[in-house]
């Protein structure tokens, strides 16, 4: 699998070159500012592209714009946008296009490299990884109102690990359920936000996220 | 303001009500006038005794009678005068202070200007502010005339012109004195009715001639402004780092040093007790995540970091989603003003946006910025039960001398039972917006 990385402090960016590696994924380049970034996701053409949202020569957020402008080019090229601050703005543009292979994590999950790991396979393979503080403030945001108000605080859980992009089986281990009680409360809270039920994992989690972000 | 008032008024409200206006505003500058005279007869006495313990006194009340007609001209003529005085020097106590204080009221030329003011005003109101006020009077006199009081006139052998038609013992006789004076009568009433607010913006502008700010009072005054505004600003920014340097000692830098403490004692337990020394390493990877998360909400509160990518539309924006109440944003920036009002900005809107959930407890808030004549406009309206004032605890006035340091000003409309709209203007330029990567 081969990784973009762009990250502009060198310590960070060989930490995670080695960590990548170490968990047997290719770099196929390693940059340090928004202009190399993209002409990099260009030429490239990565399986998946980790992504520093702050970023030389403006030190603003030229990594999410780089990685938006590449996805325009290339619909549905995976990005895993890494931060030191999450906000739900940004995490709206990247979802905007609906086209899944997308993630949006503060920079210290990388802290659990087995758990970082598997949102960039994630992320590569089409899924989606969100910061689970976006996604705590953004259910936090719609509980005030019907129908998220309804669930249950079991199935609020369940819809906040769902919204991060994560599997029946990763739910089920995280909350130490069986995966048939997970797939119950998923058909539960479905039915409750009206969303029609689906297969498909992924076009599960988008539904989720478009219903939150409403 | 006021003058916003007088703006809201139909043309017609307009015309109506300007000669009792005129009429107002000369019976109630008559304390002025009176005020003048005395003054300038205690500055006639300036060379002995009496006229130098009388003068302060003097001026004080001239002062205070023009602040009250300045306030009146701005009300009923929609001319805006500012207060010109130049400020008082520290008032030092013993007798040179005195004298010192004594010389800066005798030398701020605001003080000559006052009483010529007061002396010429008299004359002048007869034909600016009063003048509709003397042709509507006329109007009625002369319709008085023709009614009946020609006729008691003429019966009591008196005589006397109503214009050019004489009002004497021929006047009952015949229809052309009557007519003439009913058709004079009526012009005048018209006439005054008409030119009332010319008439009134006339003598405003008389008024703000004299008793409005020279450049160089305007200049002092200025200064006074930025002297107060600067040491506010400062006295500010010096209580924000106290602030930091408090919440860094005692949040991320103490857990660098617990965390410190913790790898050194993983150290020696690394051989002897492996299992002891994960649960530590545990522990420390959760303090370093915690150090991020309030070095993290620390920079936050210093300079958000949309607001750095993004200024201040997007920082909204992006405040707008993160709060728990429904709140919309509309922006119409073409560009990004400079950083620092930009933060003054940011912040205000976020103090009025916990105003609005926290005083107010409203649902929902709009809040829409702009840029429109050299000033950043932003408003701020929400939904909640009203009743704000400037100095009700909602630090409202706080937030109006923080924004004061960029010459920015704060309007609040917060009637009882609601809406509250707050208004605040940035002067300001925008940059071009920074061209797009893409």
């Amino acid at each position: 699998m081969r990784v973009v990385l762009a990250e502009d402090l060198a310590l960070l960016r060989e930490g995670l070159v080695s960590l990548l590696e170490a968990h047997g994924l290719t770099i196929a380049a390693a940059v340090d500012n928004g202009p190399a970034l993209l002409k990099a996701l260009l030429d490239h053409r990565p399986d998946v592209a980790v992504v520093d949202v702050r970023l030389p020569p403006s030190f603003t957020d030229e990594g999410l714009q780089a990685a938006l402008a590449a996805r325009r080019e290339v619909p549905g090229l995976p990005v895993l946008v890494l931060s030191q601050y999450v906000e739900q703005l940004y995490a709206r543009e990247l979802l905007a296009d609906g086209g899944g292979g997308i993630g949006y994590l503060l920079k210290d999950r990388v802290f659990d490299a087995a758990q970082f790991v598997d949102a960039v396979r994630r992320v590569a393979g089409g899924g989606t990884a969100m910061d689970p503080e976006v996604i705590s403030r953004l259910v936090a945001r719609g509980a005030r109102d019907e129908p998220l108000g309804r669930l249950t605080p079991r199935e609020r859980e369940v819809l906040e690990l769902m919204a991060q992009g994560r599997s029946n089986a990763s739910i089920a281990q995280r909350l130490v359920v069986t995966e048939r009680a997970v797939t119950k409360h998923t058909a539960n809270i479905f039915m409750k936000l009206d969303l029609p039920v689906t297969a498909d994992g992924n076009r599960r989690v988008l539904a989720v996220l478009a219903y939150l972000n409403r | 303001m006021n003058g916003v008032a007088t703006m809201e008024e139909t043309r017609i409200q307009r015309h109506l009500r300007a000669p009792q206006r005129g009429f107002g505003l000369m019976v109630l500058g008559i304390p002025a006038m009176i005020a003048g005279f005395w003054f300038v007869s205690v500055l006639s006495m300036i060379t002995g005794l009496l006229g130098i313990v009388l003068f302060p006194s003097a001026v004080k009340w001239l002062r205070r009678e023009l602040d009250g007609h300045r306030a009146r001209v701005a009300r009923w003529t929609g001319v805006e005068i500012e207060r010109p005085y130049l400020p008082d020097p520290e008032r030092e106590p013993g007798f040179s202070g005195e004298v010192k204080w004594f010389g800066a009221r005798l030398s701020d030329p605001a003080t000559w200007r006052d009483a010529l003011w007061a002396i010429l005003d008299p004359i002048v109101v007869m034909f600016t502010g009063a003048l509709a006020f003397w042709l509507v009077l006329n109007g009625l006199w002369g319709y008085c005339l023709a009614a009946f009081a020609g006729d008691l006139i003429a019966d009591a052998g008196g005589t006397t012109w109503y214009a050019a038609v004489p009002v004497d013992a021929g006047y009952g006789e015949g229809i052309m004195p009557r007519s003439a004076t009913l058709v004079i009568a009526t012009l005048s009433l018209a006439a005054g009715f008409m030119v009332g607010p010319k008439a009134l913006d006339a003598y405003g502008r008389w008024t703000r001639t004299l008793l409005g700010p020279t450049e160089k009072s305007r200049l002092a005054l200025r200064v006074r402004h930025l002297t107060e505004t600067r040491s506010e600003a400062v006295d500010a920014s010096a209580a924000e780092l106290r602030r930091i340097e408090r919440d860094l000692h005692d949040g991320a830098q103490a857990r660098l040093v617990a965390m410190g403490m913790t790898l050194g004692a993983i150290e020696h337990l690394l051989e002897k007790d492996p299992a002891k020394a994960r649960l530590l390493l545990a522990e420390t990877r959760e303090a370093s995540a915690k150090a991020l998360h309030e070095l993290r909400d620390l920079v936050r509160g210093i300079h958000p970091p949309v607001l750095a990518d993004r200024g201040v539309a997007d920082a909204v924006r992006a405040l707008a989603l993160d709060h728990p109440l429904d709140v919309e944003v509309t922006a119409d920036l073409p560009g990004r003003p400079d950083a620092p009002v930009e933060s003054a900005a940011y912040f205000a809107v976020s103090e009025l946006l916990a105003n609005a959930s926290k005083h107010a407890e409203a649902d929902r808030v709009w809040i829409d910025l702009r840029h429109e004549h050299g000033m950043l406009r932003i408003t701020v309206t929400d939904d909640g039960h009203g009743g704000a004032s400037l100095d009700g605890g909602t630090g409202l006035r706080g937030l109006e001398r923080r924004i004061a340091t960029f010459d920015g000003v704060l309007a609040l409309n917060s009637p009882a039972g609601g809406p509250t709209i707050v208004t605040l203007e940035l002067p300001c330029a925008l940059s071009s917006p920074k061209t797009s990567l893409s």
